[in-house]
């Protein structure tokens, strides 16, 4: 047969949609994640919850002004008296400069502990608020710098392969069989006296054993991909190995990672609180949720009555894991592998 | 149909010549990866590839023929045997002298969903070679690209868009536009159509004939049968367990079949007319493919072969050339004197 008998017809491509100037100017694979997450109800809650977070994080100064010459972060306390004071009570020594709504709001001139005080009369409103760029930065920090770590090691060990690959991987077997909370506690332990008392000793302990998962998941994604058919071809059509590893397989091989890591940021959050809450994370008065937990400690079989000391900063804390766990959920979702058939 | 009748009696160029190729992948079991076994997915296989024609090479799905295509153009390193192409041998180059080599040889994979970079648009994919050879500078390769997809029947408009935006027969023809950048010599086409719609894959096959005509091209063609290579190929080789067991020009081989499992392979394929259908003969093969790992002693075909004899079982038939230009590996094939 020849091309007189038969005329190739030129093929218009599958769908007529024309690329929206969106999908156009974020790519189509941002494109269809971003659409995935706002479609899906459970991530445009954790969205919500989160843009809140962020928002009052951002806010901080606003919704809770700091007393002048002070650390803002660290947390206004109304005496020192023992027992904590309902939420509502007016504060009494050392007010806090009054922010510009509550005013107009409340029409009065008197500031209040908003969600009352906790024993040794810190502020628990002034905890909540500043402790959530505390959560973001701790639990954004910590994932961000596991992720370099374990992306350089999951790639190093799947790129080089042979005895490279061997004594990375057992490394990380050596990383991974220890409990997770337990070394990092005991490394938190024993970092803070070097340290001094603060938010470096906790973190460090905690990234010092984060990275892990993310190196594994992303060489076995990396292994897997190699063997797909546009890697092969790449290879077959000369491109170099490092080439095919940064343009073929890691863009390809990045996402499943990054959704783990968007579903670890709330769970380091937590531990960071944790390490708190036990007195070898950021020291006495730090805004921080663990802290402010702490300081519960106490009145443990009275909550009936002081139930605001555990609840504002507990509340808080699970509403934050929560969020990026939802939007962690719908990412999964939308980055499935199974899912790619709609695209 | 117009067939272009090549004739066997010209003097032919061997642009490829395979010799002894093996490919053996190791079974390694246990904490220490102790080496245990092999798959031996390509088992001592010799032919030639003349200039200009097409190779079909046939045979069930598992019997190697992936491995042996892939070997020849070094994606797997060879466990042994020689690649002769342009009067190099392949398996005995260096990374880097492989990569020159590479713009002569070329390949098209069987699954045309998992052989484009979703992440790439077809711009991109199909100009990849030219960059990575330096072999034009933005503008230019944009034209080429636009070339190549005219050559392939896409309107080079569509240069911008992704993959998943395109047909499986669609995304074909942009990888066969790819392999073609680099103007090789030899394709070699992994099932280029087994994953595509019965009424796409002649428009495939069919361009690949024409552009084979108008470039000069090459081919190997791989298919998991008979009927599928009997339209395009000028010779085909019957592979069985890794092991080539026969090899002749198309016309002998569906006319003639030695090897009883090509035979077999033939009496499978439906016959459009009606009253031959009816009374045409089968030969079921019973049993399943065996393992590679653990081929069967003596002659591979011998655990399901209709005609086997004790000798089969005992020991390997030779890959003997019985008439000219027809070889086979059959104890009870022999030439004629
Ligand atoms: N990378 C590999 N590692 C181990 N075994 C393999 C690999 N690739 C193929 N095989 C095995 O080699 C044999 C031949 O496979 P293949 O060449 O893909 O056959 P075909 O293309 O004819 O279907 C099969 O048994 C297969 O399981
Ligand atoms: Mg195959």
């Amino acid at each position: 047969m020849t091309a007189q008998e038969m005329p190739m017809p030129t093929l218009a491509p599958r769908t007529r949609r024309p690329p929206n100037w969106l999908e156009a100017w974020l790519g189509h694979d941002v494109y269809r994640t971003v659409k995935g997450l706002v479609t899906n109800p459970m991530s445009v809650a954790g969205m919500i919850l989160l843009g809140l977070f962020i928002f009052i994080a951002a806010a901080a100064p606003m919704l809770a002004p700091p007393l002048p010459n002070a650390d803002p972060y660290n947390i206004p306390r109304d005496g020192y008296g023992d027992v904590p004071k309902s939420p509502g009570t007016e504060w009494k020594s050392r007010q806090p400069p009054l922010p510009f709504w509550w005013k107009a709001v409340t029409g009065k001139d008197q500031w209040v502990h908003l969600m009352g005080t906790a024993s040794g009369q810190w502020d628990i409103y002034y905890g909540v608020i500043w402790g959530t760029r505390t959560a973001l930065f701790a639990g954004l920090t910590i994932t961000l710098c596991g992720v370099l770590i374990g992306v350089t090691i999951g790639t190093l060990s799947a790129f080089y392969g042979g005895w490279v690959d061997m004594v990375f991987m057992r490394i990380t077997d050596l990383f991974m069989a220890f409990p997770f909370l337990l070394t990092a506690m005991t490394l938190s332990a024993v970092l803070t006296p070097r340290l001094g008392k603060g938010l470096l000793a906790p973190m460090i302990a905690l990234i010092v054993f984060s990275w892990t998962g993310f190196a594994r998941l992303l060489r076995s994604d990396i292994l897997s991909l190699r063997e797909r058919e546009y890697v092969l071809a790449a290879r077959v059509i000369g491109v170099k190995d490092t080439r095919i590893m940064f343009r073929h397989i890691l863009p390809n091989a990045i996402f499943p990672t990054l959704v783990l890591a968007s579903m670890r940021i709330g769970s380091y959050a937590i531990t960071f609180a944790g390490l708190s809450f036990m007195g070898i994370g950021a020291e006495v008065g730090f805004a921080d949720w663990g802290q402010l937990l702490s300081f519960a400690r106490d009145w443990m079989t009275q909550l009936r009555e002081y139930w605001y000391i555990v609840m504002y900063p507990g509340v808080t804390l699970v509403l934050f894991v929560l969020s990026w766990n939802l939007v962690g959920d719908a990412l999964r979702d939308v980055l499935d592998p199974r899912m790619q058939g709609s695209r | 149909m117009a067939e272009a009748v090549k004739t066997s009696d010209a003097p032919q160029e061997v642009l490829l010549h395979v010799e002894g190729l093996k490919k053996y992948f190791p079974i390694r079991r246990g904490v220490f990866q102790r080496h245990v076994g092999d798959v031996k997915a390509v088992d001592d296989v010799s032919f030639d590839v003349y200039r200009g024609e097409t190779l079909g090479l046939v045979g069930e799905s598992g019997c190697g023929k992936t491995t042996t295509g892939r070997t020849i153009i070094r994606i797997y390193e060879p466990t042994a045997g020689h690649v002769i192409f342009k009067d190099q041998d392949l398996a005995a180059l260096r990374a880097n002298e492989m990569r020159e080599m590479r713009r002569s040889m070329q390949m098209i994979f069987q699954d045309p969903y998992a052989s484009l970079n979703p992440r790439m648009s077809v711009l991109k994919i199909v100009g990849e070679p030219l960059e990575v050879f330096h072999l034009a500078n933005k503008e230019e390769r944009r034209e080429r690209v636009a070339h190549l997809l005219q050559l392939v029947g896409l309107n080079p408009d569509f240069m911008v868009r992704y993959p998943h935006e395109f047909s499986g027969g669609q995304r074909q023809r942009i990888g066969l536009a790819r392999s073609l950048a680099l103007n090789p010599d030899l394709i070699i086409c992994d099932e280029p159509i087994s994953a595509l719609d019965v009424s796409i894959q002649a428009q495939v096959v069919n361009l690949l004939e024409d552009l084979q005509q108008e470039l000069g091209l090459t081919y190997i063609f791989i298919a998991h049968d008979l009927s599928m290579v009997r339209h395009i190929s000028d010779r085909v080789a019957v592979m069985y367990l890794g092991k080539i067991v026969e090899l002749t020009d198309r016309d002998t081989l569906y006319a003639k079949p030695l090897h009883p499992y090509t035979q077999a392979l033939l009496s499978a394929i439906p016959v459009p007319d009606p009253v031959i259908e009816e009374t045409r003969q089968r030969i079921l093969l019973e049993g399943d493919l065996p393992s590679p790992a653990n081929p069967p002693k003596g002659c591979n075909f011998s655990t399901r072969c209709p005609q086997v004899q004790d000798i089969c079982e005992q020991e390997e038939p030779p890959f003997i050339e019985v008439e000219p230009g027809h070889l086979c590996a059959c104890h009870f094939v022999k030439p004629a004197t």
